[in-house]
């Protein structure tokens, strides 16, 4: 095993009403490592993530309890939009900003948080973000049209650009291809697989055939509990948890 | 067989009353814009636009007083209103408590005040302190008027701005001031515009409350502490006037007047078409 960048200690979350949706998560996530969250719709999977970049915290009334460490520091100590740098997101449904055009789009972050950057900085940030997501060739000659003319995948690939154009440590992935055509889903696979050299990365995703395609981890969630974490090799071949043997074999989901 | 052709035939009868009633809505529209037309373009000449009015029996003369005065009226209601809604819009969108369900009910309520009722508060709110009618008092009730049209258009576009837009922003560290001016704004921009033009175009053409706040004026002023003439007031008085050379500019003024709310109006359809975000 590799070294932990995140841990995750005794976590709790909750909404306005009703009780925990998450009861008490341990789990460490490792560096340069796809971790596959899966589990059933409402097991908690997305709030776990929303929680790992403090995006839980936004929804009114959202209860929140445990600690979770970036780096061995507490993310409850940092500043929010600090945290929200390092560890960036993308989701469910491709969602670049429809006002701006591609170039804008991939250095949102910097036009939002008021940052400066030099004309040739922000060329060069566009182009390598738009490197590292394969779509520098079929955008470099159209880098002013607005986002929203891409095709779904193209979009989605522009929102993964978006988030790693601020350069974070880890990746979050909240059903990424869930919208998408099983060939943008392919290309989006591909390039995660390419992004793990520099990044960590953590994919939530319902689809059990996905995370064992393209994870090094999978942790299955069942109502809010993390029921198994395993190397993703291991989980698909001998699940400990008949929880986890059921879900696997399509019992439930 | 026999039941096919009478749900066609049914289809048929159906679509003809469709038409019929269509056109005979339309009906009066239409006599509305030939008669000014055919009345009004006959005082239409550059005169018209550039001059003042002359006493009556004298030929010649224009409405420049009630032009300049209609479009200064409306600009300074715009600077009150257009911030002013766009914010309420804004917090009405954006938040949900008694409060705003309390200004929702409100701004309900103003919609459908009558405008005499809106200008008799103009009155006692500028034109008494003051004392003197004048364009800012026939403004402040101008922008009363606005403001409804305004709020609304700018709560309803932003609530159908999609909230993963939102998310997006605050996930790539951006605070909410940055998130509402640089993400949800601009992305409700052609409704938020439309609502402002659809306001500035219903006011434009408003009597009531001008009565005793603009007041009217002959001659030409653009000091807003005075009273001003606007195209409703001169169409107003001239055609309740015995004259007929003043009956022939009234139509004239209200040719003028129709053609720019119809050209405000073609506007908001083309930033209908061309300016709304895609999502």
């Amino acid at each position: 095993m590799g070294s932990a960048i995140l841990k995750i200690r005794n976590l709790y979350a909750g909404y306005k009403d009703g009780g925990w949706v998450l009861k008490g998560i341990n789990l460490d996530i490792y560096k340069n490592k796809i971790t596959a969250i899966m589990g059933p719709s409402g097991c908690g999977k997305s709030t776990f993530i929303r929680c790992i970049n403090r995006m839980h915290e936004v929804v009114d009334g959202a209860r929140i309890r445990g600690e979770i460490y970036l780096d061995d520091r507490s993310i409850f100590g940092m500043h929010p939009i600090i945290v929200r740098r390092k560890i960036g997101m993308v989701f469910q449904r491709p969602n670049p900003f429809p006002t701006m055009s591609i170039y804008d789009n991939v250095i949102a972050g910097y036009i939002l948080n008021g940052i400066k950057l030099k004309r040739e900085e922000k060329d060069h940030i566009v182009e390598d973000a738009l490197k590292k997501v394969f779509l520098w060739d079929e955008v470099k000659d159209k880098l002013h049209v607005k986002g929203t003319f891409l095709s779904g995948g193209q979009q989605q690939r522009l929102c993964i650009a978006r988030s790693l154009a601020m350069g974070p440590e880890v990746l979050l992935l909240d059903e990424p291809t869930s919208a998408l055509d099983p060939k943008a889903t392919r290309v989006i696979e591909d390039l995660l697989e390419e992004l793990k050299k520099d990044f960590t990365i953590i994919i939530v995703t319902h689809n059990a055939s996905q995370a064992a395609r393209i994870s090094d981890y999978t942790a299955f969630f069942y109502l809010g509990e993390l029921v198994e974490y395993e190397e993703t090799e291991r989980i698909f071949t001998v699940p400990k948890h008949p929880k986890t043997q059921e879900y696997l074999s399509g019992k439930f989901g | 067989m026999n039941s096919i052709k009478q749900k066609i035939l049914k289809d048929r009868l159906f679509e003809i009353a469709i038409i019929f009633f269509t056109a005979l809505s339309v009906l009066p529209l239409i006599l509305i814009l030939f008669q000014v037309v055919k009345n009004g373009i006959g005082a239409i000449n550059l005169e018209f636009f550039t001059h003042l009015p002359l006493p009556p029996g004298e030929k010649g003369g224009g409405i420049l007083n009630a032009i300049v005065g209609s479009f200064e009226l409306v600009f300074i209601a715009s600077i009150f209103a257009i911030p002013l809604g766009v914010l309420i819009g804004v917090f009405l969108a954006e938040y949900k408590n008694k409060l705003t369900d309390f200004l929702t009910v409100l701004v309900d309520v103003l919609q459908s005040t009558p405008s005499i009722v809106i200008g008799i508060i103009a009155y006692l709110w500028v034109v008494v302190p003051l004392r003197r009618f004048s364009a800012l008092s026939g403004s402040v009730a101008l922008a009363i008027m606005m403001l409804p049209l305004i709020i609304k258009h700018t709560k309803e576009t932003l609530k159908m701005v999609p909230s993963t837009l939102k998310e997006a922003s605050y996930a790539l560290g951006a605070n909410y001031t940055s998130t509402l001016l640089k993400v949800l704004l601009p992305s409700a921009l052609g409704g938020i515009l439309t609502g402002i033009l659809l306001s500035i175009s219903r006011v434009f053409g408003e009597t009531a409350p001008l009565l005793f706040t603009a007041f009217g004026n002959p001659f030409f002023n653009i000091n807003p502490l005075k009273s001003v003439e606007s195209l409703p007031l001169l169409i107003f008085k001239y055609a309740l006037s015995p004259y007929d050379d003043w009956h022939r500019i009234a139509w004239g003024a209200s040719l003028v007047l129709i053609l720019i709310v119809l050209s405000l109006n073609i506007l908001v359809k083309l930033i209908i078409e061309k300016w709304e975000a895609r999502f």
